[in-house]
């Protein structure tokens, strides 16, 4: 009888220990997902009033119309083309330099797996990818702004986000291209296939959502940066699309707004602009790396 | 006649005192060997001595390992394959693997048509449907897929995909076919299927097969090969070696004894 009862005990204690387990698991993951609940709450909230079609398609206001219509209590005009525009072009350039260097380097690494010139390479690029984006932009800013544009620029933006996107590219290209199994290889050789058509039209080709979820994660990343582009691209009131002049983005607008107060408005409507697209990225490129499995 | 060395007029393919090393260590020690056309002949012998190395030596995907060394001679029709360039003759020795191996992004006619497709060869529509309807008609895969030719290879049963494997060696009519056990991965009604194709395909092409499977040797093979340690330990016809060997090796490994 005695022993009966021990045993209900120590079920119930049980009991409690796995549902003092189940609550904190509960817990922590509502902390975990709460920033980014609030976040995308906030620039709902914020956000939304000024978003419309004019939003998309309108240049940045200058001060003086923004704190007319402040103080009229309308919607701030105009809106932040400049600035869409102006990532567009930095993040198509930057993917068009990293994209193909990424990939052949790390076609370069899968080939020589294990060789001193590809572990030196790999573990410059992982150091690469742990560079502070400021440094990246201070490179940009010496190479390209006072050597090759004479002035900021969109190239030089580029050349930053490029420097940036690079490792995440050269990992994701090895790591899908070792996960590839060496009997597709071996088929194409067999058939008399010379080696980097092997590579290019067998490997590249059987690797393409590997491919295209690292590179979608390497632009999701490049997106917001604000850093590096304050020292290169530097901004501009208007559409630019002459990549050796100085050219606007997102990000950079956002911190334009923040130093205006008259803007301050704008802040919500690009921030939950950019987060959308990150967002779209990410899901995207997820679902890409789904369908592979 | 020497045990190894089995009479053969006009021999498509033959071995003079080959050897391979993997970083000097030898798995395949001087084999010397004729093969005759329009046969199926099998390479037998226990895991590990040398059957893959040989056969891949033919084609010179041995090459792609590193530290490999290859001393002796093979000629294909009277020229030394090592004189060849590797792509040229690849398109000669049509390979099947042991796992059925389509390209996974492609079709199952772009499959077939891999060899051309990837060699960039050019070719007008018309030859390109007859080269794999042919190829297809030859592993009795047509009728199976003529209706579903665009879609994935993937989605073939593994039987099916390794006769699409095969199909796809075929399209360049190749002389000689080199397959790697090429059943092990296949259930018995698919391995039949594969072995009935083997025997009706060795009127047009050669085929040099590796096999774990005696009965299936017994049953497919004309010639066969029996290694042991990398060397050739016997070599003559398959009906011969099986009812009457003459190496007491052989005679072990054919009994079971080892193996
Ligand atoms: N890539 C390689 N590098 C070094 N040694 C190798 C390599 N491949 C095979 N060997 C060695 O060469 C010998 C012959 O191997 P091989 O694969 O030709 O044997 P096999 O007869 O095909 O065996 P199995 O029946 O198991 O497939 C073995 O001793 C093996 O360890
Ligand atoms: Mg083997």
């Amino acid at each position: 009888m005695k022993s009966t009862f021990a045993w209900k005990d120590h079920t119930s204690r049980r009991l409690l220990k796995d549902k003092a387990v189940l609550v904190g698991v509960v817990v922590l993951s509502l902390i975990t997902i709460s920033p980014i609940v609030l976040i995308i709450s906030k620039l709902v909230v914020e956000g939304y009033q000024q978003i419309s079609l004019d939003f998309l398609i309108e240049n940045t206001p200058d001060t003086f119309e923004a704190m007319t219509a402040v103080a009229n209590g309308e919607n701030i005009p105009g809106g932040i083309a400049n600035g869409i525009v102006g990532t567009l072009l930095m993040v198509v350039l930057a993917s068009a330099i990293a994209i193909p260097i990424g990939v052949l380097t790390g076609i370069y690494l899968y080939e020589n797996q294990g060789k001193f010139m590809a572990n030196l390479t790999r573990n410059i690029s992982d150091i690469l990818q742990g560079v502070p984006s400021i440094v990246l932009g201070l490179i940009s800013y010496l190479w390209v702004v006072k050597h090759i544009t004479n002035g900021f620029s969109a190239l030089a933006g580029s050349v930053s986000l490029a420097i940036m996107m690079l490792p995440m590219i050269v990992r994701s290209t090895e790591e899908t291209l070792k996960m590839i199994p060496q009997t597709l290889k071996e088929a194409a050789l067999a058939l008399g296939v010379p080696y980097h058509k092997v590579i290019l039209k067998v490997l590249v080709p059987t690797g393409f959502s590997g491919l295209s979820t690292g590179i979608l994660l390497g632009i999701s990343r490049i997106l917001g940066e604000t850093a590096p582009l304050l020292l290169t691209a530097l901004g501009s009131s208007i559409i630019n699309l002459d990549i050796t002049q100085p050219t606007s983005a997102v990000p950079l607008l956002i911190w334009e707004f923040y130093n205006d107060p008259n803007m301050i408005g704008l802040i919500w409507s690009s921030s939950l602009l950019l987060m959308a697209i990150v967002l779209i990225l990410n899901i995207v490129s997820k679902q890409i790396a789904g369908k592979r499995n | 006649m020497t045990n190894t060395i089995a009479e053969v007029k006009k021999p498509i393919l033959s071995l003079k005192d080959l050897s391979i090393a993997y970083d000097k260590k030898y798995a395949v020690k001087n084999v010397s060997v004729e093969i005759k056309k329009n046969t199926v002949t099998a390479i037998m012998g226990p895991s590990g001595c040398g059957k893959s190395t040989l056969l891949r030596a033919l084609n010179r995907m041995h090459e792609l390992y590193e530290n490999i060394s290859t001393e002796g001679e093979a000629f294909l029709n009277g020229k030394n394959i090592y004189d060849m360039s590797p792509i040229k003759l690849r398109r000669h020795m049509g390979m099947v693997f042991q796992r059925p191996n389509p390209f996974p992004t492609m079709s199952i006619y772009d499959n077939v048509i891999a060899g051309y497709k990837l060699n960039g060869i050019r070719t007008k529509k018309k030859e390109r449907d007859e080269i794999v309807e042919r190829s297809l008609r030859d592993v009795a895969l047509w009728d199976e897929v003529k209706d579903s030719l665009f879609k994935k290879g993937t989605f073939l049963s593994g039987g099916q995909q390794q006769r699409l494997c095969i199909a796809r060696a075929l399209a360049f009519s190749p002389e000689v076919i080199l397959m790697d056990e090429p059943t092990s991965a296949l259930d018995p009604v698919a391995t039949s299927k594969v072995e009935d194709l083997l025997v009706k395909l060795k009127e047009n092409y050669t085929i040099v097969l590796v096999t774990h499977n005696m009965s299936q040797a017994a049953r497919i093979s004309d010639y066969s090969l029996f290694m042991y340690l990398g060397e050739l330990v016997e070599y003559g016809k398959t009906k011969n070696m099986f009812t009457n060997p003459i190496d007491p090796r052989t005679e072990e490994y054919l009994t079971g004894k080892f193996g």
